[in-house]
């Protein structure tokens, strides 16, 4: 039996970037805020300070998942279609879910882009452009209720939070020179200049130049020098020390919940942080139309229930769809029908990659930074004209240099083996000689890619697990296929010696790691049939809840998804102070 | 191990099909005469001195592997990165050890894995679902690996010469070896295994057991733990930036 708890005005479920930044803008209103973070308590300045080289352990953070959930307790299950069962992941591998305070905000790299204006209006723009003939069979594409323009003033609040470096391209409707020509209007530019670029992306942009393209810097949330962010935090310049994504950052340099909130967070009386709790059910009352508390157990295996008059639900993507559905909150998504919302619309990041490499030159390669990366945006969006291309959307080409730890990073050409001398001399002659260029393209919804309980598998709580039914559809195909040349001839303009071009897989795997850009299940929307929260993030059959995450993406763009959901976690706070606050209820009718 | 799939690895072996007709011992007759081993790594080296000084220390022993399993890992480690003209390999820098010791931990126990049944056989892009964990595959992939040399070589793997090795691992890579109790996959599964804890030992810092006097980082140039280089990735624009590499233990004691 839960011991029941005097009832607070917030409950966070899920302590990473949004719940730290919503904790920190209610208790600054005075409202009391309990956050309950299933993972354990975490902290940059004892855990990653210098020194103390041993976060820089490629094995233990990289390899045996330091900062990664943990399977044993929780995991998902996974198939292409519905016509196929659904087998639980067992080893991490295609994404790598965070867990304990600072959620995947703790090891994420920091690249840091806002979605294009069209990301927003993709399946109105489509229709407007190119007709209905140009979406495929059995998607879902959606438009966001909220538009690039609304979401401006956000996104730029959250930069100067994260102390984003990199160069403007668009500064009120004026194209800069050095910037995205494609990216939307910002107000202002970021408040750090860029980060100092390797030699590999100095021949890129040479290159992408050459060929009428428009390199820029990624935009980077791991500051190019010491900074003061919005809340008053000290954030450090960045080492380059090449342990950034899977680690976290000794140099509080790269933009986390840590670096950036925790300082001027956890002092606060107001806030109330409960670490190795997880929350197991969201209750309704009678009506079903408001939630009055949640039931967690904590580290001594005891449960309790918390009531609270707003909840925000602030997990990662998938964990928020589960929490719904095993609370019964909103209907099931149903894809022989095509109804329900809680669900639906589930999508990632489709990856097409080349690696490079030179006989004569030579990189450092172990030098870099999560976000360190030269990219253009010529091949996304709608930034170039898809009539008779039979696809739509497209994504970021970008040449990283995020730090080449040795035991994930030995590259070989097409050809060589996979082990022995002629693999070890291969490895020890192309460390140094390789570049990684890659297309992070989007993926559009369908009918068929959704997430629903596992019928079969229980986590440790003895809840069903969440399964994921999932597979590339034609539209992430068409982009591939249309991408690879395109990198074929930034690899000759940049004089590579050889070359390997690893296209889309025929079929999405579990296995190989290709981004934690997990997007969709609880997408917002204009219409309750078709989206389960408003343009608020607010539940439409619950108004008393929330659910902030790139759970709210209808489809995902062509870039990593933190920057957008940094600017819609500021607009949700916005709706919240300066609308639900003043009246509880409905934001949208 | 089945008929056939021993008759594909006699036949890659240029054996004809009556061959396979012969007793164990006389297979192994026609078998043997293949290259000899890998040429000894040419003179004692600082590395050599050390590994002897740190094995008369006493205070690295396996704790795991049994001897004929140990055996085997340090044969296979050592064919999989060998000690060759570019310097020692995986068995110099001390893989089989720190694979020894890897899974005699939490990772051997599969901790962080989820292992609730029940169990299906799923497609490759749904990943590992056997049973087993690492410390379960490894025991049962080197057995039945071992059954294989018997029945064709009449001897363990460790015995065989380095060119029947490289064709025994070339047939655990390509699925091709089986036998009544282990399927061909869970056989992949095992050189799977074998492969990346081989890399992990000859890359990971050397706390862990391997990459003995970081040879896997000095092989590559990888300068290790004390990874600083704000000013320095302009300076070395298509210049190789050398540098003794630092191990955790290193760096810590700076």
């Amino acid at each position: 039996m839960a011991t029941r708890l005097p009832s607070v005005d917030v409950v966070i479920i899920g302590v990473g970037w949004g719940g730290s930044i919503f904790a920190k803008e209610l208790t600054d209103l005075g409202l009391r805020v309990v956050g309950l973070e299933r993972g354990g308590n975490r902290d940059t300045s004892t855990d990653f300070r210098l020194p103390n080289y041993n976060r820089a352990d490629e094995l233990r953070y990289a390899h045996r998942g330091d900062l990664f959930q943990n399977l044993s307790r929780d995991t998902v299950t996974f198939r292409h279609t519905t016509h196929d069962t659904a087998l639980p992941m067992r080893q991490l591998g295609s994404f790598l879910p965070g867990e304990g305070l600072g959620g995947a905000g703790v090891h994420w790299n920091g690249q840091n882009w806002r979605f294009l204006p069209w990301d927003f209006e993709t399946r109105s723009q489509t229709l407007r452009r190119y007709g209905a003939k140009a979406l495929p069979p059995d998607n879902m594409v959606a438009d966001w209720g909220v538009t690039y323009a609304d979401l401006e003033p956000y996104m730029d609040k959250w930069e100067y939070l994260c102390g984003i470096s990199g160069k403007a391209g668009n500064i009120q409707g004026k194209i800069q020179p050095g910037g995205n020509p494609f990216e939307g209007p910002r107000q202002r530019d970021f408040p750090n200049p860029p980060l100092t670029p390797s030699y590999g992306m100095t021949l890129f942009q040479q290159a992408a130049a050459g060929l009428g393209y428009h390199p820029f810097f990624t935009p980077a949330a791991n500051s190019s020098q010491p900074y003061t962010n919005t809340y008053g935090v000290q954030l450090g310049g960045c080492l380059y020390c090449g342990f950034c994504e899977r680690f976290g950052c000794e140099a509080y340099a790269k933009a986390s919940p840590m670096t950036c909130v925790f300082p001027v967070l956890l002092p606060s009386p107001h806030f109330d942080l409960r670490t190795h709790t997880t929350v197991t059910r969201l209750n309704l009352d009678n009506t079903r139309r408001r939630v009055t508390s949640v039931t967690y157990v904590d580290a001594q295996g005891l449960e309790y229930e918390q009531p609270a008059d707003l909840v925000l639900l602030t997990a990662w993507t998938l964990n928020n769809v589960r929490l719904l559905l095993v609370s019964g909150i909103g209907t099931p998504y149903n894809p022989s029908t095509g109804e329900g919302v809680v669900g639906r619309n589930y999508a990632y990041q489709a990856g097409t990659g080349a690696t490079m490499f030179f006989e004569n030159q030579v990189f450092n390669p172990f030098m870099g930074s999560g976000a360190l990366q030269m990219a253009i945006d010529d091949f996304n969006g709608d930034n170039f004209n898809h009539a008779g291309l039979g696809f739509i959307g497209g994504g970021s080409l970008t040449l990283s240099s995020t730090g080449a730890r040795p035991i994930d990073t030995h590259p070989t050409p097409v050809g060589t083996p996979r082990w022995g001398s002629a693999w070890k001399t291969a490895v020890a002659h192309y460390y140094q000689r390789f570049l990684g260029m890659g297309v992070q393209a989007g993926v559009l919804a369908y009918r068929g890619n959704y997430l629903d309980l596992d019928p079969t598998y229980r986590d440790a709580f003895g809840l069903p697990l969440l399964r994921m039914t999932f597979d590339w559809g034609p539209n992430e195909h068409a982009v591939s296929r249309y991408m690879v040349p395109v990198l074929q001839r930034l690899a000759s303009a940049m004089k590579a010696d050889k070359v390997s071009v690893g296209p889309l897989s025929a079929h999405y795997s579990i296995v190989p790691y290709q981004s934690t850009h997990n997007t969709g299940g609880v997408i917002m929307g204009t219409d309750p049939r078709a989206s389960a929260v408003n343009k608020y993030l607010q539940m439409w059959d619950v108004p008393n809840l929330f659910v902030v995450g790139a759970s709210a993406y209808p489809q995902n763009a062509g870039y990593n998804p933190t920057g957008t959901l940094g600017g819609l976690i500021y607009w949700t706070v916005d709706a919240l102070k300066n609308k639900y606050l003043k009246h509880p209820g409905p934001l949208v009718s | 191990m089945s008929g056939i799939n021993r008759r594909r690895f006699l036949g890659l072996l240029g054996i004809t099909g009556g061959a396979g007709l012969l007793p164990h011992a006389a297979e192994a007759q026609v078998v043997a005469p293949l290259p000899p081993k890998a040429p000894a790594f040419p003179g004692p080296t600082d590395q050599e001195q050390a590994n002897e000084k740190a094995a008369l220390t006493g205070q690295q022993a396996y704790t795991f592997l049994d001897i004929p399993e140990r055996y085997f890992v340090e044969a296979a480690v050592a064919r999989l990165i060998p000690a060759d003209a570019l310097g020692p390999g995986a068995l110099e820098a001390g893989v089989a050890y720190f694979i020894d010791q890897q899974l005699t931990g939490a990772y051997g126990f599969g901790a962080t894995w989820y292992m609730r049944g029940p169990w299906g056989i799923g497609i490759p892009e749904q990943g590992y679902q056997l049973p087993l964990l690492p410390r379960d595959l490894m025991k049962v992939g080197i057995a039945a690996t071992n059954a294989f040399c018997q029945a064709s070589y009449g001897q363990d793997f460790a015995e065989l010469g380095t060119a029947q090795q490289d064709a025994v691992l070339t047939f655990l890579d390509q699925s091709q070896i089986d036998g009544p109790a282990v399927p061909p996959t869970t056989l992949k599964a095992f050189f799977e295994l074998l492969y990346s804890l081989t890399i992990e030992g000859f890359f990971a810092d050397p706390a862990y057991g391997g990459n003995r006097d970081k040879i896997g980082w000095k092989l590559v140039g990888f300068p290790g733990a004390r990874a600083e280089y704000a000013g320095l990735i302009g300076q070395y624009q298509n210049k190789v930036y050398v540098v003794d590499p630092a191990s955790i233990a290193d760096a810590d004691g700076v």
